[in-house]
């Protein structure tokens, strides 16, 4: 079920290299420090889970990865490599070869990351613009997709338009179209979220098929914490701004070392096996990102620093081979 | 513990084209069918969840239990009075007792007037004589864990969370019996959720307080409610006390449900039930059990016929043929 | 006791945000400025002229600008100055209670079309669409020419063809509300349709009705102005800044200042009432109103 076994054809480099990125937002009350030395490595052909609550700034990752950052960010520092390129020193002209080509990204709400007005057929064919094939090649490239993804009479169905589509085959046309032109790396931003519980399995088995077939990196943006544990390999998990923990998807599950991993995991009602009347939660709020001191960013949260900790902001400690905790007092979690 | 409130065979149908259009298209029967005959009690100081997918009813059917949309058959009765014969002017005082929190925190919210007004609005529309407004607010709003100074804020300021605990406030400025909650969950983090929801046991356990949670998070009916009905396409496939249902689930729609959420455990035992396609659109239903097209255990029978409504145990209602 | 996720947002006051935006708009400045300029001369006007505007003096006839008579004198001798001072009187009394009653019953009218029944909302549109289907200034002369010329008479004019345009703005307000959770919660607490129009549906609507309706004063302004200027407006010898120009335009040669009078107050009025309406967009503008981080 889990890709814990490195094939010989995997490729020694990443994927995609996020090193120290860190950004700020120009506000009214002054900068807000969205990303604060942010370091996530993709490897060739593996599934990484980003994890993390609202003011976690997943959203301010992928719009960086993308170079999509609002007027008002400024990246202070650090690199993305892409294959080896950094994308932040890309020009225009780059940017828009990498785009939908080597990265592309399936959105949250399939209702709108689509063009009402465009049939999807012709949307399908105008993203193939970069390859040198005839229209009736391109379109039926398109088809062949289509099928691939679960979409029945797919011949006819380039002629339709989103709105005659339900928000589960909309979704899969989405997935489609991003896998069309065979990125190295497809970017999964909450996409089963918007949709219906059955529906959300069926998605997720289809993407770890497609995974399998294209050999593509998925970056699995989600609060789902079961679906993470269902289909990542490694996972990441960031609170307020910063990563706290990163390591294999058994790591954070079985040994989460965080006291917020710990106590996220707790609080997740579809963990607690016994019918829990009163069930667990972690007090407080995400700190100002504007006005931050030198302290550890869950100081205020978190219930098991003791008098020895000094409290300020520790460095990532590498528990185990690719465990890596950010935490004076990491213990290995309980297994289950 | 005696019945608050009793749903008998309530059928809600929404008409999908106007005369002239129906006529056009030669349409007898412009309608579609949103809830077919559910049926349910639920007793003082109960929590009784409506869990189901989009296009289930769920929501419909709360929201004609508080009179937004009028049911074409069947019987609701509150402590014994049937609502549905009542006019507006009659059901007005029985709006005190039964309060409802909506899906969007915030959207639920008038957006020009501050938390105080929003929370003590229903003070005023019921003309209730109250001496100090302000210390009622404050009250309120201590009840569900907010300091004082959210009484001049406005929804745009409140976060998902705070706009659902305002919301829980005016829903108890009454004091009502009942509270229908609408995926009180949704769009909260996990390790917030637990807060409302504990905010809404604490107050079942101190005013008896009976609660009626509308939401598709399995999680969340396992850990509050007593009793719970699964809906799909408008009807009530299983029914019955909630542990007896997560222990033995019997129909396969709600084994497909159970195993539609996974536990937050990288080797926990997956023994799924896939779905088949997608839930059918309420304008094409499908013939015999309405199930029969997602269902991998379905048979001719099920295409042909409708199953009848079984007991499977106490308290526990099956429509399926193939229950053992 | 749960103090969890006790902490407010947004702690600045959105008041004081909007008022510091305000202040940093030049154009708003300017625009407020000018309103309060033209209103406080229509306000003061009995109290601040330098002479009795209709005071003929034939002597002093055609006199340029000078110290005693600020925009110097017309052909019967009377002091410009005072003439528009008062004519402001008399254009801002027009369009206040034209647009102030227009306004008022197409905000009523266009509530009830939006939130009533389908059938009272047919009748209504029916109703609007006849109205703005006559063009307006053959509209105005035929209203001139059964009832005569007058103050009352434009008056009369304006509020028919701007209740249609007023009511429609609100309608479509009202009816992109009424769906929302906000109105569904009201109902379920058993609020009355009067409730629920006056106190969660109006607060709502008004303001793109108060920006439409503040654009619409320098159009008035306009409409009295060249009615007067046509001889169909006030009756001589009232000052309207229409009749100034009116009065004024036979002696553009040589005495320019007259011309000059008349429509500079006009444009001033235009400019001033237009960045005040600007102004107000912004303010009501939602997206002023959340923080963008």
């Amino acid at each position: 079920m889990n890709h814990d076994m490195q094939p010989q054809t995997r490729s020694k480099k990443p994927v995609l290299s996020i090193k120290e990125l860190s950004v700020d937002f120009k506000t009214e009350r002054g900068l807000l420090q969205a990303l604060r030395r942010i370091s996530i490595d993709i490897p060739s052909q593996q599934i990484v889970g980003l994890v993390g609550e609202s003011g976690c700034g997943k959203s301010t990752v992928i719009n960086s990865i993308l170079k999509l950052l609002p007027n008002n960010a400024l990246i202070k520092n650090g690199r993305i490599e892409l294959q080896g390129e950094d994308v932040l020193t890309m020009s225009q002209a780059q940017l828009r070869a990498t785009r939908g080509k080597r990265v592309s990204v399936i959105f949250q709400d399939p209702m709108t990351s689509l063009n009402p007005a465009l049939s999807i057929g012709r949307q399908m064919t105008n993203i193939q613009y970069r390859d040198q094939l005839s229209k009736s090649e391109k379109r039926q490239r398109a088809a062949d997709m289509l099928t691939r993804v679960g979409i029945p009479d797919a011949e006819k169905r380039l002629r339709s338009y989103p709105h005659q589509f339900s928000g589960g085959m909309l979704q899969r046309i989405a997935i489609a179209m991003a896998l069309l032109m065979q990125p190295a790396l497809l970017i999964a931003d909450e996409p089963t979220t918007a949709l219906d519980a059955t529906l959300q399995i069926q998605i997720i088995e289809l993407l770890k098929t497609l995974q399998k077939e294209f050999r593509c990196s998925v970056l699995f943006v989600s609060h789902h914490l079961g679906l993470v544990a269902d289909f990542c390999d490694q996972v990441v998990v960031m609170y307020a701004g910063e990563i706290v923990e990163s390591g294999s998807v058994r790591d954070i599950f079985h040994r989460g070392s965080h006291p917020y991993t710990k106590r996220l995991l707790e609080c997740d009602p579809a963990r607690i096996k016994t019918k829990t009347r009163v069930l667990p939660t972690i007090p407080g709020s995400i700190p100002d990102l504007v006005n931050l001191s030198d302290s550890c960013i869950f100081n205020d949260r978190c219930l098991i620093k003791q008098n020895n900790c000094p409290q300020t902001v520790a460095p990532l400690m590498e528990l185990t081979t690719g465990h890596f905790v950010r935490c004076y007092l990491n213990q290995e979690g309980e297994s289950e | 513990m005696k019945s608050l409130l009793e749903i008998e065979e309530i059928k809600i149908r929404f008409r999908t084209k106007g005369v002239v259009k129906a006529l056009l298209d030669r349409d007898k029967d412009p309608y579609i069918e949103a809830v077919c005959g559910a049926s349910l009690s639920i007793k003082q100081g109960e929590t009784f969840s409506l869990v189901g997918e989009s296009g289930a009813g769920k929501t419909t059917l709360a929201r004609s239990i508080i009179g937004l949309v009028t049911p074409c058959q069947g019987r609701i009765r509150y402590q014994g009075k049937d609502l549905l014969g009542l006019n507006d002017k009659s059901f007005k005082p029985l709006r005190r007792e039964i309060a409802m929190m909506f899906q969007d925190p915030v959207g639920c919210l008038s957006p020009r007037l501050c938390v105080r007004a929003i929370i003590t609005e229903p003070f005023r529309i019921h003309g209730v004589p109250v001496s100090n407004m302000e210390k009622e607010a404050i009250k309120l709003l201590d009840m569900v864990g907010l300091p004082a100074s959210f009484l001049g804020s406005y929804p745009y300021q409140l976060s998902g969370g705070q706009a659902r605990r305002v919301g829980m406030a005016r829903a108890l400025a009454l004091s009502p019996k009942l509270i229908i909650a609408d995926e009180p969950t949704a769009g909260l983090d996990v390790s917030i959720q637990g807060e409302i929801l504990n905010l809404m046991y604490r107050l079942q356990k101190e005013l008896n307080i009976s609660f009626l949670i509308i939401t598709h998070n399995l999680a969340v009916v396992r850990h509050t409610s007593d009793r719970m009905a699964i809906m799909y396409l408008g009807r009530f496939v299983e029914t019955g006390p909630t542990d007896e249902i997560f222990e033995h689930p019997g129909h396969p729609y709600t084994r497909v449900l159970l195993s539609s959420s996974p536990e937050p455990d990288p080797d926990a035992p997956r023994n799924r039930v896939m779905p088949i396609g997608e839930i059918p659109s309420l304008i094409n239903r499908p013939t015999g059990c309405e199930f029969h097209t997602r269902c991998q255990l379905a048979e001719d029978r099920c295409r042909r016929e409708s199953p009848p409504q079984q007991i499977v145990g106490p308290g526990h209602h099956l429509t399926c043929f193939k229950s053992k | 006791m749960n103090n969890t996720d006790t902490k407010l947002m947004k702690p600045d006051s959105s008041m004081g945000k909007l008022v510091k935006h305000l202040l940093r708009d030049r154009l708003a400045m300017v625009g407020l400025l000018l309103v309060i300029l033209i209103t406080g001369s229509a306000i003061l006007a009995p109290v601040i002229v330098p002479h009795n505007p209709n005071k003929m003096n034939v002597h002093y006839r055609l006199k340029g600008p000078s110290i005693e008579h600020w925009l110097g004198t017309d052909q019967l001798g009377r002091d410009v100055f005072s003439r528009v001072i008062v004519g402001s009187r008399i254009a801002l009394k027009v369009a206040l209670i034209s647009i102030g009653i227009a306004g008022g019953l197409g905000l009523v009218l266009g509530m009830l079309a939006g939130f009533g029944s389908k059938k009272l909302d047919s009748i209504l549109i029916i109703l609007f669409d006849t109205i703005r289907s006559f063009p307006t200034i053959m509209f105005a002369l035929a209203v001139v020419t059964l009832f005569g010329p007058s103050l009352n008479t434009i008056i009369l004019v304006v509020i028919i063809t701007s209740i249609p345009v007023y009511g429609r703005i609100v309608r479509a307000q009202t009816q992109a509300l009424r769906h929302n959770d906000f109105i569904l919660a009201e109902k379920a607490m058993g609020a009355g349709k009067m409730r629920i129009l006056g106190v969660h549906i109006l607060p709502n609507v008004i303001g793109p009705l108060l920006i439409i309706a503040s654009m619409d004063i320098p159009v008035v302004v306009t409409i009295e102005a060249g009615l007067s200027f046509l001889g169909l407006g006030v009756r001589p010898p009232t000052a309207s800044w229409g009749s100034i120009l009116n009065d004024g335009y036979a002696f553009i040669r040589n005495s320019p200042w007259l011309v000059i009078a008349g429509g500079a107050p006009l444009i001033l009025t235009t400019l001033g009432f237009t960045f005040f309406g600007e102004a107000l967009r912004d303010i009501f503008d939602p997206k002023l109103k959340q923080e963008v981080v």
